[in-house]
């Protein structure tokens, strides 16, 4: 198979009118009503709907702006934490032991704790978008850390980088390129996340729409709220964190996974 | 008044003897320098003194592997010194260990008659393994130590400019290191180094991956920074010539257990021509007893392959 950029596009353009197509003919068959089995159309239709009375912009707005709270809370504690328990034999055996088994705990787990805590509010699901996120990131940078080579630190000390500045010019990039797919798996967590948390009650999000979608039983509208969140998570994947891996590659000058 | 003699000072086997030798640049050119014994007359303050300093490393196997064994070195401020010898038997321990990036298993080290704890920017380090960071520029990279040391922007600029010219490295300014060559990478260590400002210069293995022609210019360099700053520089070599080149006084290392063997204070006139027959024949004496320590470390090496 070539590799052309035009060729690619054709191979995906095929591939998905033939999806639609398939999925079109079985919704002309009308084996399900359509409140089970949308048509393409239909789902477009709710699409372009959504967004002329503004809803789904709405919904979008509110439910970013609640992953950039909460992702950059996971973030900036997940460093600290990770740096924390890679510098520290005690913190590494006990706490990174207890990090590994915590991730095995599904987020939405903690949204009852949440919920008692802090009540139906916005706090809540920040919560658990946070607790969704933290572990990967605190894991990748307490992996990154380790992997990094020794040198770079021996260097920075040589030249007189003490603390912060230490994490900050030196520690911090040069763990980088290793920390970056777990910062990326942290975002997919956050998101996922999210978009549990704003299932469970009023909340205006995009998990919200969803419910929305079901409650009014309009099946277009439940999928296209979902066709929205794989593109906003597809768009942030192909935007931000491929950027960020391009730009690595450049200076660095080597292949980050 | 010719420097007849190639070795100056033959310090025996026995290591208590160490010699300070007054430099002899320009006008004294050609002058013995004075060996003063430390026994004998007051001494001025080293700039940089080791006593007893060892440095042990856990292997693999749960032993302890002597890297350095009992060190005393005496360094005067704005001497040459270089240290020789087989590979692993402990050069980069040591500078390592005068850069303040590790403690001594015992042992203390001075400088001015401080204590040595920590990394200090009065001591700047050429790593073997250089330690470019990546996600800088040559700039940056140029800039950083000064940066550390909070010295303006516009004079950081300056410096990094001034000190990229000298390496001959002006145009890659914006280059990542990753597109440098071997050479051209040890050459921003170098400069990194020295825009920094340092009283004290450690080079591990400084020019090793550099093709003659550049070393040359850069040894040029490096004495004429030498001679007009005043650093005092410690430059370890597996080139016998390089030192000889070089230093005011060139220590021996010996392999397992690490230690220095003999000082030879170099007694020749600078700038000093490679193809000199004086230099030529203390390049032979050194080399004679180094090869005796690099014959060493190999059967010890080899042996332990057999015994393993
Ligand atoms: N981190 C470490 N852990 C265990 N042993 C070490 C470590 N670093 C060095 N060594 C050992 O200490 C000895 C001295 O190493 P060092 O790097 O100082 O040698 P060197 O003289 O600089 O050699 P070269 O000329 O090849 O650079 C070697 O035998 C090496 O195997
Ligand atoms: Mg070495």
């Amino acid at each position: 198979m070539s590799n052309s950029l035009p060729k690619k596009i054709a191979r995906h353009g095929i591939f998905y009118a033939g999806l639609i197509g398939i999925w079109s003919l079985l919704a002309a068959l009308k084996i399900w009503p359509p409140y089970v089995f949308p048509t393409p159309w239909g789902v477009w239709e709710s699409l372009a709907a959504g967004f002329a009375d503004h809803s789904f912009w709405i919904a979008i707005a509110v439910s970013m702006k609640r992953m950039l709270l909460g992702y950059g809370l996971s973030v900036v504690l997940g460093m600290i934490l990770g740096l924390g328990v890679a510098s520290n034999k005690f913190l590494e055996e006990t706490m990174g032991g207890l990090l590994v088994s915590l991730q095995s705990l599904p987020s939405i787990c903690w949204l009852p704790l949440a919920v008692l805590w802090f009540g139906l509010t916005e706090k809540a699901i920040l919560f658990v978008v946070v607790m969704g996120s933290l572990l990967s990131v605190t894991i990748a940078m307490e992996d990154g850390r380790k992997q990094m080579p020794k040198i770079y630190k021996m260097a920075g000390r040589n030249l007189g980088a003490k603390g912060l500045q230490l994490f900050w010019y030196v520690l911090l990039p040069a763990s980088l390129p290793f920390i970056l797919s777990g910062l990326k798996q942290g975002w997919a967590f956050a998101w996922r996340s999210l978009i549990s948390g704003e299932m469970i009650f009023i909340s205006l999000g995009l998990g919200q729409l969803l419910m929305m979608g079901r409650d009014l039983n309009d099946m277009s509208q439940v999928i296209a709220v979902m066709l929205l969140i794989i593109g906003i998570g597809y768009i942030v994947d192909g935007l931000v964190f491929k950027a960020l891996e391009y730009r690595l590659q450049q200076k660095w000058g080597l292949a980050v996974s | 008044m010719t420097p007849k003699t190639s070795i100056q000072a033959r310090v025996s086997p026995v290591r208590s003897l160490e010699t300070v030798t007054r430099r002899s640049t320009g006008a004294a050119a050609g002058l013995r320098p004075e060996v003063v014994r430390l026994h004998h007359s007051k001494p001025e303050v080293p700039k940089i003194s080791l006593h007893g300093v060892t440095l042990s490393y856990k292997t693999n196997d749960g032993k302890r592997l002597i890297a350095l064994d009992n060190i005393d070195l005496k360094v005067r401020a704005g001497e040459f010194l270089c240290i020789v010898g087989p590979s692993g038997c402990g050069k980069s321990t040591l500078i390592h260990l005068i850069a303040g990036l590790h403690f001594p298993t015992s042992g203390q080290m001075m400088i001015d008659s401080n204590p040595i704890t920590e990394p200090g920017t009065d001591r700047i380090l050429i790593f073997q393994e250089l330690g470019l960071f990546p996600w800088l520029t040559v700039g940056e990279n140029v800039e950083f130590g000064m940066k550390m040391k909070g010295i303006p922007k516009a004079e950081r600029q300056e410096k990094v400019r001034y000190y990229l010219q000298l390496v001959h490295l002006a145009q890659f300014k914006d280059s990542y290191t990753h597109q440098l060559s071997g050479g051209m990478r040890q050459r921003v260590a170098l400069a990194r180094a020295l825009a920094t400002e340092p009283d004290v210069l450690l080079m591990d293995e400084p020019f090793a991956a550099l093709d003659a022609q550049t070393r040359d210019l850069l040894h040029d360099e490096l004495e004429r920074i030498w001679a007009e700053t005043g650093r005092t520089i410690i430059f370890i070599t597996h080139n016998v010539r390089e030192a000889i080149r070089l230093a005011d006084r060139v220590a021996l290392m010996t392999f397992r257990p690490g230690k220095v063997k003999r000082e030879y204070a170099i007694d020749l006139p600078r700038p000093r021509q490679l193809e000199d027959i004086s230099v030529a024949r203390t390049v032979r004496d050194i080399l004679d007893d180094l090869r005796e320590e690099i014959d060493k470390s190999l059967k010890e090496q080899y042996g332990e392959e057999v015994h393993a």
